[in-house]
């Protein structure tokens, strides 16, 4: 086969193989979505429960996505869970910003909801925020449930008796 | 006294026949080690010429593609059948996108592209190679101080390894296209669902960037395999056939394994 031919089917084969890669990349994988690790800033959360919350997922202000989590431990002295969050460098917050774990749905993945306060200063790369709200854990809520229930019945008995 | 001698004489046969498998094993795979050292060694002399390179490129990408899109795009749109199937069952339709999504750009993509590569590209290279050893245009080259590795298996090889990844892109890609065929416009789960969801769940560092290593790694071990088979097989019709074949069985058995190895590495601790 002819030269020439064979370059231009190689050219058309090699560019058709990187846009395939780029539409992965922007078009399934949304990478403009996705941090690098140069242009984020780090601060740090504890919880007393992070519930079902994972490495990687998103923290998000009024629904926007603004950051990942990007590593979660145990602190063996205070026995709570410390997240590291890294957070947008193009999205600045107040120091007083509260963290909330919050659940997508019912049934959904759980996230980092951030509720900015009215700080004059914000929060810088190492930075400890010192309002957060711990994951719901669906037991501990029915069983608080059930015992108000309980209670009220006994009470309302009570009430009936008194009668 | 003979029935003993007679024992001994099985055993001792049977001995000597497990070891002359294990050391005619070892021995091979000393042998493949050392012809890949050497393709790897020469490769600078093989992209000297690097014409040579972009007509194998031709030779195994471009003349793959025709059965890398269309199954990419069955393998999709039997994904998003089936995805759809089970995903109604929850309520969860609009989670088709992300299904088909990730298990194209993580797992099918690179294995089934690599498979398929395997059965078109690799059998074709392990036959040239095998046949221009056995008319002896091999030991020709090296009469008139051409090296053969250099100028025949060099070129092929790296014509595999650039083709590999360029081809499971775009098989994913249209299988993501062919699942949107399937469940957008034919059945009718919400455009904009299908999309934000994919687009929410599929991360390009964690799991597109991991889908090209795995189809480059894959293409590493079949052009290594294909051309290996090709230089070493016995110069007959029979032998050239039979290198053919091993060609793809161990390629299959090397993606497959690769890829558990490789995924157990990349996506677990999450």
């Amino acid at each position: 086969m002819n030269r020439t031919i064979v370059d231009m089917w190689v050219g058309i084969f090699v560019v058709a193989g990187l846009g395939a890669i780029l539409l992965l990349a922007l078009r399934v994988g949304n990478a403009s979505a996705t941090f690098n690790v140069s242009d984020t800033y780090s601060v740090y959360a504890d919880f007393e429960n992070i519930g079902g919350l994972k490495v990687r997922a998103p923290v998000k202000s009024a629904g926007v996505v603004v950051g990942r989590v990007a590593n979660i431990q145990l602190n063996s002295q205070t026995y709570k869970a410390r997240a590291e969050l890294a957070i947008d460098k193009r999205y600045q917050f107040p120091a007083d910003t509260s963290a909330a774990i919050l659940t997508a749905g019912l049934l959904g993945e759980q996230y980092i909801g951030f509720d900015a306060g009215g700080d004059v200063e914000n929060l810088k790369q190492g930075s400890v925020l010192q309002i957060t709200q711990s994951a719901i854990v669906l037991e501990k809520l029915i069983s608080q449930f059930l015992y108000n229930k309980a209670a009220e019945g006994g009470s309302s008995d009570k009430a009936a008796e008194a009668k | 006294m003979v029935w003993g001698a007679r024992v001994l004489k099985a055993l001792a046969s049977g001995f000597s026949h497990i070891g002359r498998s294990v050391v005619e094993g070892t021995w091979r795979l000393g042998y493949a080690s050392r012809f890949l050292a050497l393709v790897l060694l020469r490769s600078g002399l093989s992209f000297g010429r690097f014409s040579l390179v972009v007509r194998k490129v031709y030779f195994s990408g471009v003349q793959s593609l025709i059965i890398i899109l269309v199954s990419g795009l069955f393998v999709g749109m039997v994904l998003g059948l089936q995805g759809y199937e089970t995903l109604v069952r929850y309520g969860s339709a609009e989670a088709l996108g992300t299904l088909v999504a990730l298990s194209l750009v993580r797992e099918l993509g690179p294995v089934v592209a690599a498979l398929l590569f395997a059965s078109r590209a690799g059998s074709a290279i392990t036959a040239e190679i095998g046949l221009m050893k056995a008319t002896e245009q091999l030991s020709a080259m090296e009469v008139m101080a051409v090296d053969p590795i250099a100028r025949v298996v060099g070129p092929h090889f790296w014509g595999a390894v650039i083709s590999m990844p360029l081809l499971a892109a775009m098989f994913s890609a249209i299988g993501v296209f062919g699942g949107y065929l399937i469940g957008v416009v034919l059945i009718g789960v919400d455009d904009g669902a299908f999309w934000s969801q994919m687009q929410a769940a599929v991360d390009f560092r964690h799991d597109v960037m991991n889908g090209i290593i795995k189809s480059a790694v894959f293409g590493f071990a079949v052009a290594a395999i294909a051309t290996f088979e090709g230089y070493d097989a016995p110069p007959t019709a029979e032998g050239v056939s039979g290198a053919t074949t091993r060609t793809v069985v161990t390629s299959a058995l090397a993606i497959l394994a690769l890829d558990f190895v490789l995924t157990s590495f990349m996506f677990t601790g999450q």
